[in-house]
């Protein structure tokens, strides 16, 4: 540039010029790949119609003492059991200090709050327990009436669920015991609309 | 190894074309006068197998997308249409299906003769590394392929490995559901993964031009892990190297066409002819052979958290190889300590495999563990300690001299 014939001022003027532009298109370069880069990466978020499927309503009046039944909700299964008196009481037994995750994992109730029997359930029926079928280590469908801490009666076990993928145990109140699972089966948001119907979701 | 090529165009029309765009020249330099070494054994071949089964797999996948459905109501029957109805398609399918299996077997041969032979080691660290790297991606790209016909194992196998990722620490769950687009795997899974499925092929086909450039950067390793020298160690690739792989992958389309037309099923899973049904999980699922080994260590490990942890680590290990092992002696052949520890190595892995087969459970639980543990200390403890103990043999001042001195061995056999 020294060979040309141009004076100091106007070459220095040239070169804030430059600078300016070149860090102008770099910022707008930059700025304008990460908005653009938002949509792209967010549309694979959960769209309108799968947020559209949000709430399942039931009726827990055929579900007789001792049964239970899975359905599905956002795509998961929910199982929905109504427990024996037996149940009840082996999970009222239990001490906080015995549970792995002694956090209730309940929508329905504070954060944090303890993982008694009764924060496990909504609205003091302890008789239905409503929880998701995900099971919290990798997310298969734990089975019911198996693993050890159900209820025992001879040779029939009772409550109590059993991950078959790798051997998560949980107790008669869905409440992880043993096995890779870090937390309890998570109870999701539901309200009674009646004595026996509730409102998922 | 540029400036290895001869080439000059003959004809007014070559020279004309040469140069506008030489790339017969760049073709006979990389693929024709490339100078190899003249002792490569048959465990070298494998390059040129995985080169081929990745062509099969991209030739037959695209076929296989003419006739195929990516929605969670069709993609089963689809599939089964494709088998069924297809012309051919009992056998387009099945070499799509059965090419995976032989595309993992013959990429867990050539790495392991890449960690015999040391062919990780300076100045092959990135060649190994991208090798690596095509490996993962190949990992991805069967995990999504293998959801596509939507069978129960196809679907549980999908919500397992995606929930993987929910053990991250904060958000875990977050990242889940964005991979799902749902609360769970779902129509939007199987389309993004089909999607993915069709593209991820061709990124490895170009991560394999960046494997094949590393390569010809220093040439190949070879039996005595030496470095050559080229014109009295070396021959061209064409018509030796092309010849000798062509050979042996003859050999490998009977194996693969053996399992097409006589065992089609042995590798899969009678379950996956099922349905996929998001609320029944089968009493036992298993994800492919291939996944086998860090499926067991996955499960070795009694923590959410530190099961997935230490699954990809035992594949991220493999990036740090080359500054794991200490020895400058790159053969295996002449390193009688490492010889010994690299079988113990291969069984541990093979192990491994079959824990991962069974149920988490009992013994086999206990077994997973000593092989995790094993595993891992191959590469952190037995590797770097064993390259400073042995005492490796001499190795030859040159590759004919090896050679040489192989030949004068057995001409001398009858003898004895």
């Amino acid at each position: 540039m020294s060979t040309v014939t141009h004076d100091d001022k106007h070459d220095v003027e040239d070169a804030g010029k430059r600078d300016f532009l070149y860090i102008a298109t770099g910022a707008v370069g930059a700025v304008g790949a990460a908005l653009v880069a938002w949509p792209l990466i967010n549309q694979m978020n959960p769209d309108a119609s799968v947020k559209a499927l949000a709430t399942v309503e039931v009726d827990l009046a055929p579900i007789v003492e001792g049964q239970a039944v899975i359905l599905k909700w956002r795509g998961n299964p929910v199982i929905i059991r109504h427990r024996t008196k037996a149940e009840i009481e082996l999970a009222k037994a239990v001490k906080m200090e015995e549970l792995v995750d002694s956090v209730a994992r309940n929508a329905n109730v504070k954060d944090g709050d303890a993982a008694t029997d009764e924060n496990r359930v909504v609205g003091g029926k302890q008789q239905f327990l409503v929880m998701m079928g995900v099971c919290t280590h990798l997310g298969c469908v734990p089975q019911g009436n198996l693993g050890d801490y159900g209820v025992v009666e001879g040779s029939a076990k009772t409550g109590g669920w059993f991950c078959p993928c790798h051997g998560s145990h949980y107790d008669t109140a869905g409440r992880i015991r043993k096995g890779p699972a870090p937390e309890n089966l998570h109870v999701p948001k539901y309200q009674y609309l009646t004595d026996t119907k509730i409102r998922i979701g | 190894m540029s400036g290895q090529s001869n080439y000059i165009p003959t004809s007014a029309v070559g020279k004309w074309f040469h140069e506008r765009l030489p790339i017969y020249a760049l073709l006979k330099e990389t693929a024709i006068d490339f100078p190899t070494p003249k002792n490569l054994n048959y465990w070298w071949t494998f390059g040129g197998i995985l080169t081929f089964m990745l062509l099969s797999q991209i030739i037959t996948g695209i076929i296989l997308v003419m006739h195929y459905t990516p929605q969670v109501d069709l993609a089963f029957a689809a599939k089964e249409h494709i088998v069924r109805d297809v012309n051919y398609g009992w056998l387009i399918q099945k070499l799509h299906e059965v090419g995976s299996s032989m595309f993992f077997m013959a990429v867990y041969i050539h790495m392991f003769r890449g960690m015999y032979f040391g062919s990780y080691k300076a100045p092959r660290e990135v060649l190994w590394m991208i090798g690596v790297l095509i490996y993962l991606v190949m990992m991805a790209t069967a995990f999504m392929g293998y959801v596509l016909p939507w069978g129960q194992m196809s679907f549980w196998g999908a919500k397992v490995i995606t929930n993987l990722f929910s053990a991250i620490p904060l958000v875990g769950e977050s990242v889940t559901t964005w991979l799902w687009g749902g609360y769970s795997v779902d129509n939007p899974t199987l389309n993004r993964f089909f999607s993915l499925h069709y593209l991820l092929p061709f990124v490895l086909a170009g991560i394999v031009g960046l494997h094949i450039w590393a390569l010809h950067v220093p040439g190949n390793n070879n039996p005595t892990g030496i470095n050559h020298k080229v014109g009295q160690d070396t021959v061209p690739f064409h018509p030796y190297y092309t010849a000798k792989d062509g050979y042996a992958l003859a050999l490998f389309m009977l194996f693969f066409a053996f399992w097409v037309f006589y065992r089609p099923d042995f590798l899969g899973h009678a379950i996956n002819y099922e349905k996929a049904n998001a609320l029944v999980t089968p009493l036992h699922i298993v994800p492919e052979w291939y996944y086998l080994p860090f499926y067991a260590i996955l499960r070795a490990i009694p923590s959410k958290l530190g099961g997935v942890i230490a699954m990809f680590s035992s594949i991220l290990v493999l990036f740090v190889l080359p500054w794991l092992d200490t020895s400058r002696v790159r053969s295996g052949n002449y390193r009688p300590l490492f010889k010994g520890f690299f079988w113990v190595f291969v069984v541990v892995c093979g192990v491994l495999c079959f824990l991962g087969s069974k149920p988490a459970e009992g013994t086999y639980v206990i077994w997973a563990r000593i092989c995790t543990a094993y595993y891992f200390a191959h590469f952190f403890i037995i590797l770097p300690l064993i390259g400073l103990l042995e005492n490796p043999k001499p190795v030859p001042s040159s590759i004919s001299e090896a050679v040489l001195a192989k030949r004068s061995n057995l001409k001398l056999a009858p003898a004895e």
